[in-house]
């Protein structure tokens, strides 16, 4: 039972997360940040997430490239 | 959203899944009993519908912020990760997607178990090769269709989308009872993956509560930008020097996505 539940958080978290887990971090880090700026500080912050994905992109490919 | 580029997005999307999910049946088929194989593959059909029917309402009643902040946040997460294997396969750090290889590796493996008859089913293996195949790949399809269908409030299109794809495909393999390794799946994949994270980027930040300059006409500025920003960083990884993974012409097995 024990296993079968191990493998079923490992297929979750392999279908939700997948390879490199500062991905599904950041996004969730800048959609947070997007959140709190619009809503607690009033600022259109519509630019934070194309910003996070010029960051977040090549962060992860390096780590990918470093890792092989 | 128009109704046209849903339809594209949804279908290319659907079709990939689809490809691998053919491969996997067809090897089920050739390495172990057709009957068996095509048992698993309508089983996890119906599972399958089972799921889309419970969760379509679901995601239609969800509130519209929510929806898009949550979608919008899982399409990041599955487009970048889509990209990023994309770009490292297109700059060589990575080996291509290769049907032909990942079907003889699949027969290979099929072959090399016993058989072994439960209730209907003639060979157990080939049931639950098949079966695991069409649902976890499935699945994927289930999600792109009803996050893209329901953000734009057109579900019945996305769904026509994804089984348009999976007809096709399905079709064009039982036809040719081969891979489908002439299907430019790579390519393919380089176009879902930007076309996920133009979107998720687009519903992420409107679920968060920002508002894009131009509305739905923002994403005719972020999919090409998104594009030429990959296209960018194959060529700078380019100039790096290909890891033997990438050289590697055989790919694993257990890669499907």
């Amino acid at each position: 039972m024990t296993g079968r539940i191990r493998s079923f958080g490992a297929f979750v978290y392999d279908f939700v997360i997948g390879d490199d887990w500062w991905v599904a971090a950041g996004v969730a880090a800048g959609l947070a940040a997007t959140y709190l700026l619009v809503h607690a500080a009033g600022v259109a912050a519509w630019w934070l997430v194309p910003l996070l994905l010029v960051a977040l992109l090549p962060v992860s490919l390096w780590r990918a490239v470093r890792r092989r | 959203m128009g109704a046209g580029a849903l339809f594209i997005a949804v279908f290319l999307a659907c079709a990939v899944e689809a490809v691998e999910a053919t491969t996997i049946v067809l090897a089920a088929g050739t390495a172990r009993d057709w009957r068996s194989a095509g048992t698993g593959m309508f089983a996890a059909l119906l599972v399958l519908a089972v799921i889309t029917a419970a969760l379509g309402p679901a995601v239609s009643a969800l509130p519209l912020g929510a929806l898009r902040l949550f979608v919008g946040a899982l399409l990041l997460v599955f487009g970048l990760q889509w990209l990023r294997k994309a770009i490292l396969r297109a700059s060589g750090h990575k080996a291509l997607h290769d049907e032909d290889a990942i079907y003889q590796a699949q027969v290979r493996a099929a072959r090399s178990e016993p058989s072994r008859r439960t209730g209907l089913v003639p060979d157990l293996y080939g049931f639950t090769l098949s079966f695991k195949g069409v649902l976890l790949e499935g699945l994927e399809v289930v999600f792109i269709a009803l996050t893209f269908g329901g953000n734009a409030h057109q579900i019945p299109l996305a769904a026509l989308a994804a089984v348009c794809a999976v007809v096709v495909v399905a079709l064009a393999g039982l036809a040719l009872r081969a891979p489908l390794a002439r299907v430019p799946e790579n390519s393919m994949k380089f176009a879902v993956g930007v076309m996920l994270t133009a979107f998720g980027t687009f519903w992420g930040a409107e679920g968060a509560g920002a508002q894009w300059p131009g509305s739905d006409t923002a994403l005719l500025v972020i999919v090409p930008a998104i594009a030429l920003f990959a296209l960018g960083m194959v060529a700078l990884l380019r100039r790096l020097p290909a890891s033997s993974a990438g050289a590697a012409a055989a790919p694993a097995v257990a890669e499907v996505r």
